[in-house]
């Protein structure tokens, strides 16, 4: 999954990580976060855009936790799902595309 | 492809560029269709302007009202005043009255419920059969759910579960939509339909709440606000001396 941080300050990948996962936590708790197997691919600091990957399972918890969230640091700030892919390969391309 | 239309926006509208960048942000989000809640007394260049920048950026757009009456004569009489003059009118039910009134008068398009209090929402079995004879939609705020927190967000989802699940049931169309002020409280329409899944919709239910229903609503209102309607199914065809040929 393609992520990308909207807000008016800079946003590093380990603060929305964090701000991912509090969200998960808050919406499912332990149970559903440990379903989910979410962790950080990579960042491109050119475009701005984290990969993460989750299970396939867990995908539409995960985006209903990623559209839940509002804040990280305490500034306003959203995060967009940029692209969907089942592979790396066709993410890329996806996100070459768009 | 389905065509996305998010049918509440609330910018500030003596801020042009916040409505640009508002009206922006749901073009890139990928909505073809948005609708943005003016006051009764809106000037006639303003919706000149809302129309000629989401023309500018490719996105259709839709007049809304958003009706607070105290009671439901209040509610009647607002009605008759504004039915003709928006698109879309929307009925924010703060008393139980009003959301009788409301349900079954076939001018209203959507039911709004502002409250994240259980005891001030007032969609039940008995509301949603009333509605079921009228025409108007349940409409879902998300801003609302978003700027809830802990405790009063697990209340909010258990009430809009209930809904939902009334909604179903009874064949009432469900519409959801962002009442974004600002781009960072506006969503993607998928994000929308996967944050649904919170409160038990399915995907597709959910995408037909940002898609389709609202289409169908604007569509529908948009041909009775024509100048050749007459009623349900009556339409002028031609107008002056020579009709007969």
């Amino acid at each position: 999954m393609a992520l990308k941080a909207d807000s008016d300050q800079s946003i590093d990948e380990k603060s929305l990580m964090n701000a991912i996962w509090d969200m998960v936590y808050q919406l499912f708790g332990e149970f559903g976060a440990s379903q989910t197997a979410l962790f950080l691919v990579k960042r491109d600091n050119e475009k701005g855009i984290v990969i993460v990957r989750c299970s396939h399972k867990a995908l539409n918890m995960v985006r209903a936790a990623i559209t839940s969230v509002t804040d990280i640091n305490r500034k306003r700030a959203v995060i967009r799902v940029v692209a969907v892919s089942g592979t790396l390969k066709a993410l890329r391309r996806k996100l070459f595309e768009h | 492809m389905k065509q996305f239309a998010d049918l509440h926006l609330q910018p500030p509208l003596d801020k042009r560029e916040q409505i640009e960048k508002l009206i922006c942000k749901a073009t890139d989000l990928g909505y073809s269709l948005v609708a943005i809640s003016l006051p009764p007394k809106i000037k006639q260049d303003t919706i000149l302007f809302l129309r000629k920048t989401c023309k500018s950026h490719g996105v259709d757009f839709a007049t809304r009202i958003d009706l607070t009456p105290k009671s439901s004569n209040a509610l009647l009489k607002s009605l008759r005043l504004f039915r003709r003059r928006f698109q879309i009118v929307g009925v924010n039910c703060i008393s139980k009255s009003i959301a009788r009134q409301a349900a079954k008068d076939h001018r209203v398009d959507m039911l709004a419920f502002p409250s994240s209090n259980p005891r001030k929402r007032f969609f039940d079995q008995a509301e949603a059969r009333v509605a079921c004879q009228g025409v108007a939609a349940f409409e879902i705020d998300m801003a609302l759910l978003l700027q809830e927190t802990g405790f009063y967000r697990m209340r909010l989802l258990s009430s809009l579960r209930k809904e939902v699940a009334i909604a179903k049931k009874n064949c009432i169309p469900i519409v959801i939509s962002s009442n974004a002020c600002n781009p960072l409280q506006l969503r993607g329409p998928n994000d929308l339909a996967n944050l649904a899944l919170l409160f038990g919709m399915d995907n597709v239910s959910a995408l037909n709440a940002v898609s389709v229903t609202p289409s169908t609503i604007v569509k529908r209102n948009r041909e009775k606000l024509d100048s050749s309607y007459v009623a349900r199914g009556v339409r002028v065809v031609r107008r002056g001396t020579n009709c007969d040929s």
